[in-house]
């Protein structure tokens, strides 16, 4: 059988020592550490289109993006909206969702906050109410609010970052949790600085026009 | 549902807006009032969103469209009635997408397919799934059922744009009558600028039939979309310095770099500065293999050259690529020693499956303008003799090119061999012909056996690998190319069979497309990873049931040529001359050795510099 190519098997042949990591990225034996999983906040203006949200919890899921939370709402400007979405990836993933939402036509502009970034989060949990001291003793250490209090059940709000509402919810077990409901995080960037870039614009463009 | 349309083809010479023409397809009231491209105030006024949207095809200057008709989509055909443009109607909706597609590789600009609702626009997905990863540009345009029925569960209703959200670059549901026509034209524009792609319309029934007299304004893309052009100065620089001190430089051009109608200016840097061009198989045509600089195709089934370029070159100049993995093998040992500098218009391909030291954002053309002149003037400094520097590496190179020829073995008593046919169409053809393929076996033998010298003579499927596309790219192709110029198709047996109804088409507008069938009664790609990685186990791989595609293709009108295994070179030859000369559609159903694989192979996921170039390689 005269089947095949001539040349030199790949046996026959010099290959190169080098390598790349996962990520392709060119491994340096000395630091070929893999990037660790992070977690951390994007925000996203987007435009109020119909299918925008449809779009961007499309392309986390078929891209196999680690996502913790995804949420929305309007903006002082009735035509955009902000999604706040919170990943858990290693640095490059973190880069390519970001790069990846920034391609949606209908997405204004994303940046991933800091960690100083401020981040809220609210959760709703009704719980037995047999013993209504104690859940106000509760409700008040971590600052919450009773948004209703029945003979049998009673339903209160805690908001707070992610850290406080986890503990919140800790706490709570102890009186028997029948459902909660979690917002997932919002989050804005701290002090003057904008979340994003298309929003500073916009409010320049108001302030001049004002 | 299925008044037939006019279907006319206006001499390729003859722009669609001359009068007689427009005459000749709007019939004898209309000819005075035919749409004029140019002078977008038309003196026939818009009265209803679906003539807002022919209007603003007419302002793209679009020339033809590929569709089948449909009830939700009725209104759009009604309006087209009365256009110039020239609507070719095809076979099934998946032809009239690959279509479109073809169209838009081969002219530049988008290619506009219709479809009706429901099934029609289901139908177009596996098209606009193909032209996303092979970013064409395209749009569709699909009905649907009036507003008020979506969400019924309507007769013919599918959720179009959430089911192509993926699959598209951007996609609308066209909300009124009023603004339908500036929908379309952004749609159009978003499918040609930036990084190109198919974009799609939804337009539900009572919006096409609204009345409105809203003419279309010019098509513009969304304010928010801000594609780079020039790279970052610094960064242009930053990456001349690392090609400039590379000791074994090689340029990887991608599809990007056709897209961006670049191949005059990677031409001129890669022969100025003597740096060996690896390209990948979209870029196919996009630097000429005739060159001695041309190492021509990379990955799975690149040549063993190109490969062992990759492999061992120190600083990669990456041009309009996504990495994709049929180049890169495993990425582990893609390119390992290689310092990556990737140029992209696409922020999000940069370090998306191979990490960048060097990333630039901007068009292909521009960049490579810019890294040229960095390097000139570095040149100018301290770079002297660069283009001498690198000699020993090119001798490398042109080394590797003998050491792993693409010869084939064909002894004088074995079946015909795929590779000598398409040598021998390459040889009957002229220089400008165009190619375009279904999937598998023959697509790799249409790539490595074929001289490509010029940019958008090479038309396939390749992100996607879509078997069936090769019939209706070529009846698209058809239409874009230039009157002189020759289309052929190479397919393969079971990828023929998925879409040979398009041949109506082709008999029914005489299309001279030549289409040959590289027959081994399987679908071989597949038999040849079955016998490779399977133990022979041949499942559902063998097609000894195929019909005989003369005969089929002579009943569709068009003309049926047989080669058998056993002819002789010179007989091979005689009829595919005789096929190439008829003017119009024929088909040659070439019977090949069916035991012929392709190599050389880098197996899924392995190392480029491990191609094998025989099965027992394995």
């Amino acid at each position: 059988m005269t089947e095949g190519l001539q040349g030199p098997a790949p046996d026959e042949r010099p290959q190169p020592s080098g390598r790349r990591n996962a990520q392709g990225i060119r491994i340096d034996p000395a630091v070929a550490a893999e990037p660790e999983p992070r977690r951390t906040v994007l925000s996203a203006l987007v435009e109020n289109e119909p299918g925008v949200l449809a779009t961007i919890s499309g392309l986390v899921s078929r891209r196999q993006f680690n996502i913790e939370s995804l949420t929305v709402g309007t903006t002082t400007n009735p035509e955009t909206s902000r999604v706040t979405l919170v990943i858990e990836e290693p640095d490059p993933g973190v880069r390519q969702v970001e790069k990846q939402l920034d391609k949606v036509i209908n997405v204004i502009s994303v940046r991933e906050l800091g960690d100083d970034a401020v981040r809220r989060e609210l959760v709703v949990l009704n719980v037995h109410g047999e013993e209504p001291d104690k859940v106000n003793a509760v409700t008040d250490m971590y600052d919450g609010e009773t948004l209703d209090a029945g003979p049998r059940t009673i339903t209160v709000q805690i908001t707070g970052d992610e850290q406080k509402v986890d503990d919140a919810i800790d706490a709570f077990q102890q009186f028997g949790i029948r459902e909660l409901a979690r917002t997932g995080q919002t989050a804005l960037a701290r002090g003057e600085e904008w979340t994003t870039h298309a929003e500073e614009e916009r409010y320049e463009r108001m302030q001049t026009q004002s | 549902m299925s008044e037939q349309q006019p279907t006319h083809r206006p001499d390729a010479d003859e722009p669609a807006t001359d009068a007689a023409t427009a005459e000749d397809v709007a019939g004898e009231d209309a000819s005075a009032e035919a749409a004029s491209p140019e002078d977008g105030a038309d003196a026939r006024p818009v009265t209803t969103g679906s003539e807002s949207v022919v209007r603003a095809l007419e302002g793209a200057g679009v020339e033809h469209l590929f569709g089948v008709q449909g009830g939700a989509i009725m209104p759009v055909y009604d309006a087209l009635y009365d256009s110039a443009m020239d609507h070719v109607t095809m076979a099934h909706e998946q032809g009239a997408a690959h279509a479109a597609d073809a169209y838009g590789i081969v002219s530049g600009d988008p290619g506009v397919c219709l479809a009706t609702s429901g099934p029609g626009a289901t139908n177009l997905v596996t098209g606009l799934a193909d032209a996303s990863l092979d970013s064409d540009p395209m749009i569709a345009l699909t009905g649907q059922v009036p507003s008020s029925m979506v969400g019924s569960d309507a007769f013919q209703e599918a959720d179009t744009t959430g089911i192509t959200s993926p699959v598209t670059k951007a996609n609308y549901f066209a909300g009124d009558a009023d603004t339908v026509g500036d929908t379309v034209g952004e749609a159009f524009a978003l499918a040609d600028e930036g990084r190109q792609g198919p974009t799609l319309v939804d337009l539900p029934k009572d919006v096409t039939n609204g009345a409105t007299e809203q003419e279309p304004t010019a098509g513009r893309t969304p304010e928010t979309y801000d594609p780079p052009e020039r790279a970052d100065t610094v960064a242009i620089e930053t990456a001349a310095d690392a090609i400039a001190s590379a000791e074994r430089p090689v340029i990887l051009a991608g599809g990007g770099v056709i897209k961006a109608e670049a191949c005059d200016k990677l031409r001129e840097f890669a022969t100025e500065y003597g740096v060996p061009v690896v390209t990948t198989m979209p870029a196919v045509g996009a630097f000429p293999e005739d060159s001695d600089l041309a190492m021509e195709m990379a990955g799975m089934h690149g040549t063993g050259y190109a490969n062992m370029a990759i492999t061992h070159c120190d600083v990669l100049f990456a041009i309009g690529t996504r990495f994709d993995d049929r180049l890169t093998g495993g990425v582990e040992t893609f390119a390992p020693e290689a310092e990556i500098v990737h140029a992209d218009i696409d922020p999000a391909e940069i370090s998306k499956n191979v990490h960048a030291d060097y990333p630039l954002l901007g068009d292909a053309g521009t960049v490579i303008d810019q890294v040229h002149d960095a390097l000139d003037e570095e040149r100018d400094t301290d770079m002297a003799a660069t283009g001498e520097r690198w000699e020993d590496w090119r001798e490398r190179c042109l080394e590797w090119k003998s050491e792993y020829p693409m010869d084939y073995a064909a002894p004088d008593d074995a079946p015909l061999k795929p590779q000598f046919v398409v040598e021998t169409v390459d040889a009957a053809t002229a220089d400008d012909t165009i190619v375009t393929t279904g999937v598998g076996q023959h697509q790799m033998w249409a790539v490595q056996y074929w001289t490509y010298t010029q940019p958008r003579t090479w038309v396939s499927s390749h992100g996607l690998g879509t078997m069936g596309y090769g019939l209706p790219s070529a009846i698209g192709a058809r239409f874009a190319a230039d009157d002189d110029q020759s289309v052929v198709c190479f397919d393969g047996d079971g990828s023929f069979l998925m879409t040979l109804q398009e041949l109506a088409v082709a008999a029914r507008e005489n299309l001279d497309i030549t289409v040959f069938v590289l027959n081994n009664e399987a679908v071989g790609m597949v038999r040849q990873w079955q016998d490779g990685f399977f133990e022979g186990r041949r499942m559902a791989s063998e097609y000894p049931w195929v019909p005989d595609f003369a005969t089929i293709a002579e009943a569709f009108g068009a003309r049926g040529y047989t080669i058998d295994a056993t002819d002789g070179a010179s007989e091979v030859e005689d009829i595919v001359s005789e096929a190439l000369g008829y003017d119009g559609p024929s088909v040659v159903d070439a019977h090949i050795d069916p035991t012929e694989n392709v190599y050389p192979m880098v197996p899924s996921g392995g190392a480029n510099g491990e191609f094998v170039l025989a099965e027992e390689q394995l």
